[in-house]
């Protein structure tokens, strides 16, 4: 995935999207307050500079899907683990809830179920039935939305072709507004992902932790 | 030695198995109720769920862990420091070994039932276990949580051995002085103890191989503990010193339990003839001798932090030395460092009273330590975005208070049902009697200076 912070808005729908794909429940404000608030993915804000001269700065933050991840050696029962496609799968019903991979994850992208989740009604009514609902005591996390991933690989396979660039869109993908979010094959070197991952104005998120983030980040150019 | 001695020292050691007091139920009653607290607090976590806890994003490890740490600590008194005074053969040991192999087998028991306390899911915590499966599934054996339950097993059984073996003669002593059920329970207990020449030649074998190796056991098990912090990349926790200085910790905080342990059998089962204030010296010069070690450590971690400059770890070490954390930094330091010196230090002071009053700071110091390797640097990871803090809740306070219990409740039974100090060794060692250093002094050097 390739995120283009000169065109971020921090509109945040992107992370809406993610909570109504991947069923995550909203804890409700007193849990949040607890610091328990869940969200796969979430706009981390920034403010640069003394008031008045404030510059802003969005950066959209979810699990970066890591090739050396440090979330993975440390599970003692393989939920979070490396698929063969490269993604940090997370096994929820492996998951014994040590919250290791938790604590070893740099980015903090990592969630905890505190409770089993409840949707006040009718809004149980609008749970995306490819993706399950974890119960409690289970880590979750980001999963590039594997579910359609898998749903364009078998429509492929359906229709007797390879899959191509852009058939696959994450719900942050399809919902950004400012198109500022590029998902696709890094295996690809023609891929849009693999070009934007080549630009200069290309970098990972905490690169010197040598996790070898899967996701780039451009660069601001524009001063606003 | 003669018999008249011989039988008094049984009965005074075996006074405590053959005669119960009141207040020996009222203690059992009052501790156990606290324990049962605390088991039916765990039992309300599992059911309303683990955000019944304090722990948070990005807090994921808090109260629970370091109350592992900090029990897997205290066990380092018994076996570790026994296990060396054995193999030095130090004649003052004799009454201090069972005392200190005891509590390593119930610190441990205590400290391992915390990895399943802390689990989301404690209900599936055997899966941390190579069982064969119909799946074919093992455990992740790069994962230091595996590491850690092989190590906690394979102390927990070692120390057991080590803790059993000594004790097999004193079984049959109390065999031959019971009847009824006590004696046949005894009896099975001795394992037909019969103190012919070739079992003592057999015990003294097995006694001299398990303290050997119990060492590098013991020195192993806290360094995997160490490690499930210096595996992740974590500011402040992944760092090379932490084995040994986990190691020298864990010992510190071990010696502080076992002296305060034996006060209070000295105190309650009336010992006062056979725990010495010497005993007490001694420990204490161990005490302060891992004071200083423990101070060189801490020291050296945080000089090397603080000069290496590192974005990430100095917003940590920001955070304990001068931020929110540190008035339970300082007090660390100084129940840690200052006092332990300062008593220790002085003949003067180096007293049963002293060495209680050190070894008390030294536990919550320890404890406090534990906290704040814990805690700190998960709340202040690389992006500040997600900086966090932590406040316990009741059912951590309440769990934590009831570990402490059920180690005086463990400790008491053992007492009531085990002579807590080994009777055949002491007799052995009646033989070559242990001298305190002015005795010694005034033997050696008497004749020079009158």
């Amino acid at each position: 995935m390739a995120v283009d912070l000169d065109t971020c808005t921090g509109c945040g729908a992107c992370v809406t999207a993610c909570h109504a794909e991947n069923n995550i429940p909203t804890v409700g404000d007193e849990q949040a307050a607890r610091g328990r608030a869940m969200h796969w993915l979430r706009v981390e804000r920034y403010w640069e500079g003394d008031f008045p001269d404030v510059r802003l700065k969005f950066r959209p933050v979810m699990c970066q899907q890591c090739d050396a991840a440090p979330c993975e050696p440390v599970c003692p029962t393989y939920a979070s683990h490396h698929t063969a496609e490269g993604l940090n799968a997370q096994v929820y019903n492996r998951c014994i809830g040590t919250r290791y991979c938790a604590n070893a994850c740099p980015y903090n992208v990592r969630f905890f179920d505190f409770f089993n989740p409840q949707w006040p009604k009718p809004l149980h009514l609008q749970l995306n039935p490819d993706v399950s609902v974890r119960e409690v005591g289970v880590m979750e996390k980001c999963t590039f939305c594997v579910q359609r991933i898998s749903a364009a690989s078998i429509d492929a396979k359906a229709e007797k072709r390879e899959l191509k660039d852009g058939d696959i869109k994450p719900a942050c993908v399809q919902s950004c507004s400012a198109r500022a979010m590029v998902f696709g094959d890094l295996n690809d070197p023609e891929s849009e992902v693999s070009r934007l991952a080549r630009s200069p104005r290309g970098g990972k998120l905490l690169e010197d932790v040598g996790t070898l983030p899967k996701v780039t980040y451009l660069a601001r150019q524009t001063q606003v | 030695m003669s018999e008249a001695s011989s039988r008094k020292l049984s009965d005074d050691l075996l006074r405590p198995l053959l005669e119960t007091s009141w207040r020996f139920y009222a203690l059992v009653t009052f501790l156990g109720s606290i324990v049962l607290m605390g088991l039916c607090t765990w039992a309300y976590q599992m059911y309303m769920g683990f955000g019944m806890t304090g722990i948070n994003n990005p807090i994921f490890w808090a109260f629970y862990i370091t109350n592992f740490v900090f029990w897997i600590g205290i066990s380092h008194a018994g076996t570790l420091i026994s296990a060396i005074l054995r193999l030095v053969n130090a004649g003052w040991r004799r009454p201090v070994t069972r005392c200190a192999e005891v509590i390593t087998a119930f610190a441990l028991m205590i400290g391992a039932m915390f990895p399943i306390i802390h689990l989301g899911r404690p209900w599936l915590f055997f899966w941390l276990v190579p069982y064969p499966n119909s799946r074919l599934i093992w455990p992740n054996f790069r994962s230091p949580l595996v590491w850690d339950f092989f190590a906690i097993t394979t102390y927990l059984t070692g120390s057991v051995l080590f803790l059993v073996l000594p004790m097999i003669p004193d079984f049959a002593l109390v065999r031959d002085r019971t009847t009824g059920m006590r004696h046949r329970i005894y009896g099975a207990l001795a394992l037909g103890w019969q103190g012919t020449p070739k079992q003592w030649h057999r015990l003294e074998s097995a006694m001299s191989i398990m303290a050997i190796a119990i060492i590098p056991v013991a020195v192993s098990v806290h360094t995997i503990v160490s490690f499930d912090f210096s595996m992740a990349p974590v500011p402040m926790w992944h760092s090379t010193m932490f084995g040994p200085y986990f190691v020298a910790g864990a010992i510190f905080s071990g010696i502080a339990g076992l002296i305060i342990a034996m006060a209070a059998l000295r105190k309650f089962l009336h010992l006062e003839e056979y725990l010495h204030p010497v005993h007490f010296q001694n420990l204490g010069k161990l005490l302060l001798m891992m004071s200083l070690l423990w101070g060189y450590f801490v020291f050296a971690e945080r000089l090397t932090v603080w000069y290496g400059n590192e974005s990430a770890e100095i917003a940590v070490l920001r955070v304990t030395q001068t931020g929110s954390f540190a008035p339970l930094y300082w007090t660390m330091v100084v129940v840690n460092f200052v006092i332990p010196v300062s008593i220790l230090s002085i003949k003067r002071l180096r007293t049963i009273a002293g060495c209680v009053v050190a070894s008390f700071g030294v536990l919550v110091g320890m404890w406090l330590e534990r906290f704040l390797i814990v805690v700190p640097s998960l709340g202040h990871k690389y992006l500040p975005y997600s900086w966090g803090t932590y406040r316990p809740r009741p059912v951590e306070l309440l769990i934590t208070a009831s570990t402490f219990a059920a180690m005086c409740l463990l400790y008491t039974l053992f007492a009531k049902f085990v002579p807590i100090i080994s009777i055949w060794e002491l007799k052995v060692g009646e033989q070559e009697p242990y001298e305190t250093a002015q005795e010694r002094s005034a033997r050696v050097l008497g004749e020079a200076h009158p």
